[in-house]
């Protein structure tokens, strides 16, 4: 599955790893949310990254005393009409001020990206390669936005705020 | 009339070129079918029984005389000469090629309007009073709020793909046109006892296969703080709201099986915690939206000038008159209904050539503004008195200016299995079947205010659950058969109505109709209680006998 970040495709240094595997001593894995709130201790104490695979039908409220340790969280789109982790999201950045790496997994495609990088996502497991290949150039398809977000981008309100000049009106 | 400016547009055009982007993947095959699905969805494309349908929004039902002439020109070049009002203040087209949804979505882009979120499981078309802003007595224009309401909710990162569709109604009179409590978010604006004008929010209205009339959640939310409170609400819906069947995934099943109290609480919860970030609203940000509004400059003029009062003596404009113009907050001015119900015709229908003479009447004569009803008729907001005269002949000669809004033949109904791929019944030759039996005017007008309601399947897009009268279309062992409920209303007293009996079939509905009516004359009070007055007063037992004592 190819990993977007930072606009461009970059080989993953993460590994997903099974429930039954051993949890190696070196390397960055992702952990399913069971096996992470099984012992966190065990998971957050190994010297390389550990990140969490949070199901979107739990509480992010339940990672709050672990993640200034987490080095990721990856929120599920089980299907990409299923939208609960664009709240967590926005929940874990803007509320918990959630500052590792938050990654999109799942049915992740081209025409969710914008959506994701408002709602605070930095990295995407992409479904299709072509999709991935698109990142950049779809993160840059909308130039105004309407809604305040954590993501930072000035809205519109905000814009017209600004005092733009007379003739930018209609 | 709102003024989009760069910004507006900016998205609007933005919005198309990914559109275009999606239909060229999708006819390559790059895009599946189910993949596509959403995206068309979102952008107000249907696949429906005969071909694509194309729904555009018209935000809170305000439209510009340029507006109107771009909607007439997609239905000319792109359509079959036609397009559908429908009850969600959107305009539908039925026979638009994939290939050309684009370049038909540029050509309304460039007049400022669009199919965006007009379907899919997003916020939709925020809808409002068809009179607002000229309505007396409202407690301020509700479009204001409707406007940053539909802003809030464009391309929504967090609320794009929600359990369900999410629609917002908001109204700011008294008497409420805008159905607010069949929505999952309705929002009256009142004056609380200090005199400052806030919200009312009601939760968890809606029909379909589930009807419930919307709880009331908070009985004053300030202007500052509105965004947030329907932020913590759409965020409680969006991470509880379920998704494991389609038919319990609207806002109405959680309130239910949550119960209001406890809703409300996850809401409130929700609000502590984001009320005071960045949706508060500020006094400079509501201006700068209100600033955008055009409001016409209204001449100093009377009320009765001499040419009403001479046009008054001739029987077809007076019962015009009486039936289609409405008071307006401005001495000299009336709101004008043009009914597009006329006898035998498809509800909602419009020509191309009468958006256009629409179009050129509304600048001649109410300031270039049209709006759009739930009730699928059009309205005239500004109109001189001294004109209606010759507004009515203009409006007559293309065929809106029957006498019949309000009244028994003004029905509203939804495509049915004529054009939707969902319906189980017709509802279009059914509601042409009822206009044919109450044509006369005379009798009609002796009926009074009667709604009738048709819709070809549960999912009750012709709103059969709050119409006086409703007509449910179902089908039984590949019969159309159809439910009929009365007592139903859709305003501040908002009801869903009872069923009369078992089902009949299609060419007994406009007999039973009949029936009903004649029993209403015959068990009326006095001739001014309302159809649904007496169904209020008396049950459904004496129209269920009258009903079914011969069949």
């Amino acid at each position: 599955m190819p990993l977007v970040k930072g606009n461009t495709v970059v080989a993953d240094d993460y590994v997903h790893l099974a429930d039954d595997a051993e949890l190696p001593a070196d390397g960055a894995v992702l952990i399913t949310a069971e096996r992470f709130l099984a012992d966190p201790e065990a998971a957050l104490s190994r010297k390389d990254k550990t990140g969490v695979i949070w199901p979107n039908n739990r509480d992010v409220d339940d990672l709050l005393p672990h993640l200034d340790r987490l080095a990721a969280v990856a929120l599920v789109f089980p299907v990409f009409r299923d939208g609960r982790a664009y709240t967590q999201a926005r929940l874990l950045r803007e509320r918990f001020k959630f500052r590792g790496e938050l990654r999109a997994i799942g049915q992740v495609l081209r025409d969710q990206f914008v959506f994701m990088l408002r709602a605070g996502f930095d990295a995407f497991e992409v479904k299709k390669q072509s999709d991935a290949d698109a990142f950049a150039n779809v993160a840059k398809r909308y130039s105004v936005f309407y809604q305040p977000t954590g993501d930072g981008r000035i809205t519109a309100f905000h814009r017209r705020l600004m005092h733009l000049p007379e003739g930018v009106r209609s | 009339m709102y003024a989009y400016d760069e910004l507006d547009r900016t998205i609007v055009n933005e919005r198309v070129s990914e559109f275009r982007d999606q239909v060229a993947r999708r006819l390559s095959g790059e895009l599946t079918e189910d993949e596509f699905k959403s995206l068309r969805l979102m952008n107000g494309v249907y696949l429906q029984l005969h071909a694509y349908m194309l729904r555009i929004a018209i935000p809170y039902g305000t439209l510009s005389s340029k507006q109107l002439r771009a909607l007439a020109h997609v239905a000319r070049k792109y359509d079959r000469g036609y397009g559908h009002f429908t009850t969600r203040q959107n305009i539908q087209y039925n026979w638009i090629k994939l290939a050309e949804l684009p370049d038909a979505l540029a050509d309304l882009a460039k007049v400022g309007i669009h199919g965006m979120q007009t379907s899919g499981n997003c916020i939709r078309n925020v809808t409002s009073d068809q009179w607002a802003g000229v309505a007396p007595g409202e407690v301020e224009d509700p479009r204001i709020w409707a406007e940053i309401l539909r802003q809030y909710s464009t391309l929504h990162p967090e609320f794009s793909f929600l359990p369900r569709k999410f629609k917002f109604a908001i109204t700011a009179s008294d008497h409420d046109r805008a159905a607010i409590k069949v929505h999952d978010i309705g929002l009256r604006i009142h004056r609380n006892a200090a005199g400052e004008s806030g919200f009312e929010v009601l939760v968890g209205g809606g029909l379909g296969r589930t009807p419930f009339i919307a709880k009331t959640i908070n009985e004053f939310v300030s202007h500052r703080d509105i965004l947030s409170y329907v932020e913590a609400i759409l965020r409680v819906y969006n991470q509880y709201g379920r998704r494991d069947n389609i038919y319990k995934a609207r806002i109405k099943i959680l309130v239910h099986e949550l119960g209001i109290e406890k809703f409300k609480q996850e809401v409130e919860e929700e609000w502590v915690q984001m009320r005071d970030g960045a949706l508060a609203l500020d006094a400079a940000e509501v201006e700068d939206i209100r600033s955008r509004f055009f409001y016409p400059k209204y001449e100093k003029l009377s009320d009765t000038p001499d040419e009403l009062k001479k046009a008054l003596q001739n029987p077809n404009f007076e019962a015009w008159y009486k039936n289609s113009v409405a008071a307006h907050k401005a001495p000299g001015y009336g709101i004008v209904t043009l009914s597009l119900k006329p006898v035998g015709g498809p509800p909602g229908d419009a020509t191309a050539e009468q958006m256009d003479e629409i179009a050129d009447l509304a600048e001649k004569y109410s300031f270039g503004e049209i709006r759009v009803g739930h009730e699928q008729n059009l309205a005239l907001p500004h109109v001189a008195r001294r004109d209606l005269p010759a507004l009515w002949r203009a409006l007559d000669k293309i065929g809106v200016a029957t006498p019949n809004v309000n009244l028994v033949t003004d029905i509203i109904a939804c495509p049915g299995l004529d054009y939707c791929s969902l319906a189980n019944a017709r509802s279009i030759p059914i509601a042409q079947e009822i206009t044919r039996r109450f044509a006369n005017h005379d009798t009609a007008n002796l009926i009074g205010r009667l709604h009738v309601n048709i819709s070809g399947c549960i999912n009750a897009c012709g709103h059969h659950h709050v119409g006086h009268i409703g007509i449910l279309g179902v089908e039984k062992n590949g019969e159309e058969f159809y439910q009929i409920t009365i007592g139903g209303r859709a305003d501040e007293n908002a009801v869903l109505g009872h069923l009369v009996g078992p089902a009949v079939p299609f060419d007994q509905v406009a007999d039973v109709i009949e029936d009903i009516v004649e029993a209403y004359l015959a068990l009326r009070q006095r001739p001014d209680e309302l159809f649904v007055d007496a169904v209020k007063r008396l049950g459904v037992e004496p129209f269920k006998e009258r009903v079914y004592a011969t069949r």
